[in-house]
């Protein structure tokens, strides 16, 4: 990728404020966030529950309007982003239809942006190839595993032209091994579409093992409280995780957590 | 047969049995008064010999001071309560006896009603699906056709049927339509009811999710909406139907028609023909049982080729 292109915000966020106006009263989800996602970047959001990740991503995706700041998706208003189909979303529950096959699901957002038959055919070989379900395109949901209802869904999401991929908590429902080979799989795949992945987690191994940058949140009001700038490199297998540079942005990212909640 | 199924057919056969044992000890005290006064009609020792006497005195102590009138109460012309095999007989006459043209055939009456049945389904489920998209689709009608919906269900059809016949006649209307209509206002209901939550059924999630495809409001009916009633929709049907053909012989009622199981049940009471109201009933209840075990059958096939039962 070109110096030019990295350096392209894909997102950019600037004092963006969320209030949700609630039964209860207000509540604060965001507040003052301020960030800069370039093209290209593996951005993972880690804080604990209620700090506003889910908030924050749902904003990126027009499926949340801001009460305050701005917010550009790659220069447009996210709901222009949205109309543009510039994003798959990624949601925490697979949400397969259980009416259609696994093609035909993964089919839905062709169809409902007008491919053409061949080439949905084409495309959900191809994503099946990508997410490593040759060969169950005519099964339905019940008959996968989670893991591979999941990767399904990120089939579906990677099926038409989106250069944003967010993703919400994909693999929480998952055992560590398959997460494992999942995170592997993902990493494989941004490297080979070179799509810009914002990516939701609870897990500080998941996030340093995935990310090319790491924002560290915390709750009430939810916020950045670090944005951290991974040094490992580009390729990364498995066994990157016992590596002292890991396990170092591994601290940091800890740390910030732990800075969040001494806050409160 | 598995040994469950074999047991599941013994329990289905032993509630039968205790059902008809019970109907006939039940034909014995209900018929007996009507027994002892043929007899004493014929000229027969009685005990008591007075009808008078007899009036108020309870039917249990009459059947047991007559024990030899007991095979006669399961045999009577025009019984209170006919025997199951008075009921039995009289069905296989007016069925298998007798030419599907004949007016005392029972399968022509049924056929009769079943008409207005399906032709007031087909009108009542029509509209119901037709208020459902609306009322999921649009604030105003969800706040103005629903209260309506309701209300409509709360005035007894027995009430309003005549009214439906004789505004339809005045404005020569007859026959099968004004049977249909109210065979359709009582099946309508389930439809909306049902159809409106299958189609608000897809979760937060799945509307998002077509949000950021950003797909339109037809989309959205066609490919999430829509099917996923489908497994609501089934489950009102079966309920619609039986309230169409409950709607379709009440619809038979006022009109003192002359063809159909309401007009059965209506000849039969005229002339205390209750095996004849008896018959038409179990007629009327077979006849429902098919129908909703049809569509019981179509649900399990369309839900199986949607692959929405596994
Ligand atoms: N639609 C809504 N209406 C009212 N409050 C909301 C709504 N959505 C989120 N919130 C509140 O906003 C805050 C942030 O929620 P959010 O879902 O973004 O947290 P999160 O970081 O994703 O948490 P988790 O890790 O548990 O998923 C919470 O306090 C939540 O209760
Ligand atoms: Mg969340």
């Amino acid at each position: 990728m070109s110096e030019a292109a990295s350096n392209q915000a894909v997102v950019q966020a600037q004092g963006l404020d969320l209030t949700f106006q609630t039964n209860d009263g207000p509540i604060h989800a965001l507040k003052d966030v301020n960030l800069t996602v370039d093209k290209g970047e593996f951005v993972s959001f880690i804080g604990p529950s209620g700090c506003g990740k889910t908030t924050f991503l749902r904003c990126i995706a027009a499926l949340e309007t801001p009460t305050g700041g701005t917010l550009t998706v790659n220069g447009m208003t996210p709901d222009e982003a949205r109309r543009n189909r510039a994003y798959g979303y990624v949601f925490q529950a697979a949400g397969l239809y259980p009416w259609r096959t696994i093609a035909k699901n993964i089919k839905l957002p062709l169809e409902i942006m007008g491919y053409s038959a061949a080439e949905q055919d084409e495309r959900v070989k191809n994503v099946l190839e990508l997410v490593d379900l040759e060969g169950f395109g005519g099964k339905f949901p019940w008959q996968l595993s989670g893991g591979m209802q999941q990767r399904a869904s990120i089939a579906r999401a990677l099926a038409f032209d989106a250069d944003i991929l967010l993703m919400d908590e994909p693999f929480g429902a998952l055992d560590e091994i398959v997460r494992d080979h999942l995170n592997e799989q993902l990493l494989a795949l941004w490297a080979r579409t070179e799509k810009t992945i914002g990516f939701v987690t609870h897990s500080i191994p998941e996030a340093v093992y995935l990310s090319t940058k790491i924002v560290v949140m915390s709750p009430r009001p939810g916020r950045i409280t670090d944005v951290i700038d991974s040094p490992l490199p580009k390729e990364r297998p498995l066994d990157i995780r016992d590596t002292p540079e890991f396990i170092e942005v591994a601290h940091r990212v800890r740390e910030g957590l732990r800075a969040g909640h001494t806050d409160d | 047969m598995t040994s469950a199924g074999i047991r599941a057919v013994w329990a289905v056969l032993t509630v039968v049995g205790v059902i008809i044992l019970f109907w006939y000890a039940a034909s014995v005290p209900m018929n007996i008064k009507g027994v002892l006064t043929e007899f004493e009609r014929a000229g027969e020792q009685v005990d008591p010999p007075k009808a008078v006497d007899r009036r108020d005195m309870s039917e249990f102590e009459l059947v047991f001071d007559n024990p030899y009138a007991i095979d006669e109460t399961w045999d009577q012309d025009r019984p209170r309560l006919p025997a199951p095999h008075q009921v039995a007989e009289e069905l296989w006459e007016t069925t298998v006896e007798k030419k599907i043209t004949s007016k005392r055939s029972l399968i022509y009456h049924a056929w009769v009603t079943l008409s207005a049945t399906m032709l007031g389904f087909a009108i009542g489920t029509g509209l119901g699906i037709l208020l459902a998209v609306g009322i999921v689709h649009s604030r105003v009608m969800d706040l103005s056709v629903m209260p309506w919906a309701i209300v409509s269900q709360t005035i007894p059809i027995i009430a309003l049927a005549p009214m439906i016949i004789v505004v339809l006649y005045s404005i020569g209307i007859q026959g099968i339509i004004p049977k249909a209509i109210i065979s359709a206002y009582l099946s309508f209901f389930p439809v909306v009811v049902g159809m409106v939550k299958g189609l608000r059924s897809p979760d937060a999630m799945q509307l998002d999710l077509l949000r950021t495809y950003n797909a339109s409001r037809s989309q959205g009916f066609w490919k999430l909406r829509l099917p996923a009633s489908m497994p609501y929709l089934f489950t009102s049907l079966k309920i619609g139907i039986a309230a169409s053909l409950v709607g379709a012989i009440v619809g038979e009622l006022p009109t003192g028609a002359v063809a159909g199981l309401g007009a059965r049940l209506l000849a039969g009471s005229y002339y205390g023909q209750t095996v004849q109201i008896w018959s038409a009933l179990f007629a009327a209840a077979i006849l429902a049982a098919c129908l909703v075990g049809l569509l019981g059958v179509l649900e399990r096939l369309v839900l199986k080729r949607m692959g929405m039962s596994q």
